[in-house]
């Protein structure tokens, strides 16, 4: 024994009681997450209205039980089960919303959404749910693009057909039709936009810096292809294409660097999301460039969600490229397909629409389709989700 | 010689040596491409503010410095680390945006609240996080990584809560007098707000060290946790007290982080910055093991860091690549200044001088 023992087991007492304390704060904390969560699902029940939301799989399961008996028998609801990826965006609360204004029972649908919270685990066992439930569609908004041959095999046996919306599946063809946007189109076009934009108003391009979006992304990808084509074909210079993944914080320090390395050698810039746009926007503006309809350098953005399009109107952003969130209206298009025993075709690409600041351009072409641009007004900015 | 010692031998000598290394990697790079041989420091002021790629450095390496204050101190009291401090970055930013917009708004032009409101809750918020890691820490032993694991994965969930899953926008911009929200991640004056707060930061915690006991008795409750108590230190309340100051320095670093980009994008903000605040102390030449640390070298790792960073957007190196190659200089600064590589040189040196001292007696 030490000689401290003594002062230790007079210590112990207290250090008993320190410890209970420790032990309730953090009961305290544990207990408040919980109540948090809670409070966030009823929110969104609330305002989901008349459609059946399910946060668990589980729940999903008891709502279409007691809702569907009988009503897929006599074909009067179509039921579709919905996979979506989570809520982290307003361009994903956009696709949600779509879906469920959609697929109503004033349609003939009922719905049952799952939200997966990016959880690809999550995702596999609520598309399981669905084949449980016997529902007569699965829409699926692939969290990952791979791992999803056994699970299609299983609705394929099951004889539910599958509709992959938005992000892609790779390792597997098991599903009826693909919808979603055409990346590498939203390039070219904003290629094709440029190039007739810089002719109206008598720009030479001296010099183009790409921001990028997240490495390996299909939006990047697509994205940086389109527009590397036309830039080849009119023998433009790109000075750099860089990596500001999707966040406005990277933008701004891409663009701050791109000021430095390529002053004054540059007159376009291309954000692959309107939130690096923002970013590259503030570190232009630090380092004295202008930018714009008025400005020296022409500012292309992708997305075009509603902040976007408020600095299109303003003419702090030349031109924005949507990527279209609303899937649904495509999708029921394809189960009416499906209804009438015809075969839909695999791959759908969206109709998206191209912002700009004023009718400068009125319309271009790409691969030879007409192209037609929708001018920002106040109305086309309430109207975006 | 005796004096080129003497420098090589001080403790900041090998994180400054490797800071300036991969600084004149930009030099060499210009020269090769044809620019401006040393443009990486040149600094101007240009549209009134100060510009150049050394102000970058100081400015975008601001965040991860304020939190190198905070990990050194849990690293030394506590042999672990804390990797909730980007989590915590995202909460607090999340909890000041919802202070000053008010709840469930998106966007707003005004402050629902005071700036001040926001900025108070939003350190609160920072040492409440800091508070809870340092309990569970300190009072129920739970180890560090372990403790802070839980807010590492939940602080980013909760701050999403408070925004109602929105990006919260603040587009309340300073002119004048009236100062908005932007003033944190901005300029004041011709400096970029940054890198005073950084500054203060700093300055604030080597006052504490210089005038107090607290850096010898965190030492010393790292090195050994059982004797310090012994010979009279509170080490619990101590460990607690450097967790609520690494959640105090995440909270600022989050309203820096937020004031940059004027809004709170609960997903992205402090993203991997856990990472590079444990590298950056790393770099600095302290034991992740504990026990002695050095605030000084902490720092510099920190902005030798965002030199990396920098550098690579300097270069021009393509994105797929940067992550390879700022691997292959983190690794050549880990092996400079790891212990048998600087026995292995220090062999060197003597087998050098003792050679050298023979001839001179054979001569």
């Amino acid at each position: 024994m030490s000689p401290f023992s003594g002062v230790i087991h007079l210590q112990k007492g207290c250090m008993n009681m320190k410890k209970l304390f420790a032990l309730v704060l953090a009961l305290c904390m544990a207990l408040s997450l919980v109540a948090c969560g809670g409070s966030s699902s009823s929110d969104t029940e609330d305002t989901t209205g008349d459609v059946s939301t399910a946060d668990s799989v589980e729940d999903a399961e008891a709502s279409v039980a007691a809702d569907t008996e009988g009503t897929t028998s006599d074909g009067s609801l179509i039921t579709v089960g919905f996979a979506q990826v989570g809520h982290e965006s307003d361009w994903r609360t956009a696709s949600t919303q779509s879906c469920q204004d959609v697929f109503t029972e004033a349609n003939g649908y009922e719905l049952v959404f799952v939200d997966c919270d990016n959880d690809s685990a999550t995702q596999l066992e609520a598309v399981r749910g669905f084949i449980q439930q016997e529902v007569d569609y699965i829409i699926i908004d692939p969290i990952v693009s791979t791992g999803w041959d056994t699970v299609l095999t299983e609705c394929e046996d099951a004889g539910i057909p599958v509709i992959v919306i938005d992000r892609t599946i790779d390792d597997s063809d098991k599903y009826a039709a693909w919808v979603g946007s055409n990346f590498t189109t939203e390039g070219l076009a904003a290629g094709e936009w440029l190039n007739a934009y810089a002719e109206a108003k008598g720009i030479e391009i001296s010099g183009i810096l790409v921001i990028e979006g997240t490495t390996g992304a299909s939006a990047t990808l697509g994205r940086t292809e389109g527009f590397q084509q036309i830039a080849d074909s009119y023998g433009w210079t790109i000075l750099d294409s860089q990596d500001g993944d999707f966040t406005q914080d990277g933008g701004q320090e891409v663009m701050e660097s791109y000021c430095k390395s390529y002053e004054g050698q540059f007159n376009v810039v291309i954000c692959q999301n309107d939130n690096e746009a923002f970013g590259a926007m503030t570190a232009m503006t630090n380092a004295g460039v202008s930018y714009g309809e008025d400005g020296d350098v022409t500012l292309i953005s992708f997305d075009a969600c509603t902040a976007g399009l408020e600095y299109v109107q303003q003419g702090l952003i030349n031109a924005d490229f949507e990527r279209n969130p609303l899937a649904a209206p495509f999708v029921a298009e394809v189960i009416e397909q499906l209804e009438a025993g015809e075969t839909p075709e695999t791959e759908i690409y969206m109709e998206e629409h191209w912002f700009t600041y004023d009718e400068t351009v009125s319309s271009f072409t790409v691969d030879g389709a007409e192209q037609t641009v929708t001018v920002v007004t106040d109305e086309v900015v309430e109207a975006q989700y | 010689m005796s004096r080129i010692r003497k420098i090589t031998q001080m403790k900041l000598f090998l994180p400054i040596f490797c800071m300036i290394l991969v600084m004149l990697i930009n030099v060499v790079a210009d020269v090769a491409m044809g620019k401006v041989h040393w443009s990486f420091f040149t600094i101007s002021i240009k549209n009134g503010l100060l510009y150049g790629r050394i102000i970058d450095v100081l400015n975008r390496g601001s965040e991860v410095a304020i939190l190198a204050i905070g990990m050194t101190l849990v690293v030394s009291s506590s042999a672990g680390t804390d990797i909730s401090v980007g989590s915590v970055m995202s909460l607090c930013a999340c909890f000041c945006c919802m202070l000053l917009a008010g709840y469930g708004v998106s966007s707003t032009t005004e402050f629902a609240l005071p700036l001040i409101v926001g900025v108070l809750g939003c350190l609160l918020m920072g040492c409440l996080c800091g508070a809870f890691n340092g309990t569970l820490v300190a009072y129920l032993n739970v180890q560090p990584m372990v403790a802070t694991l839980i807010l590492y994965s939940a602080a980013r969930a909760i701050g999403l809560l408070f925004c109602n899953n929105l990006i919260v926008y603040i587009r309340v911009p300073t002119s004048g007098l009236s100062i908005g929200y932007d003033i944190f991640g901005g300029y004041i004056g011709p400096i970029p707000t940054p890198i005073i707060i950084a500054a203060v930061c700093v300055a604030i915690m080597t006052l504490v060290l210089k005038k107090t006991a607290f850096g010898i008795s965190v030492q010393s409750v790292g090195i050994n946790r059982k004797a310090s108590r012994i010979a009279g230190l509170n080490s619990q309340r101590l460990i607690l007290l450097c967790y609520i100051i690494c959640g105090l320095c995440a909270g600022i670093a989050g309203l820096v982080a937020s004031s940059r980009i004027t809004s709170a994008d609960a997903n992205n903000i402090g993203l991997n910055y856990e990472m590079d605040a444990i590298l950056a102390v790393a770099l600095g030449g302290n034991s992740l093991g504990g026990g002695k640390f050095n605030l000084a070298g902490s720092i510099i790792g920190a902005y030798t860091i965002q030199a990396i960073t920098t550098t690579m957007y300097n270069i021009g190196v393509s994105s797929a690549q940067a992550p390879v190659f700022k691997g292959i200089i983190v690794i050549i600064i880990v092996v400079i200044q790891a212990p048998p590589f600087k026995a292995f040189m220090a062999n060197q040196r003597a087998k050098r001088q003792q050679a050298s001292g023979k001839e001179a007696a054979s001569v």
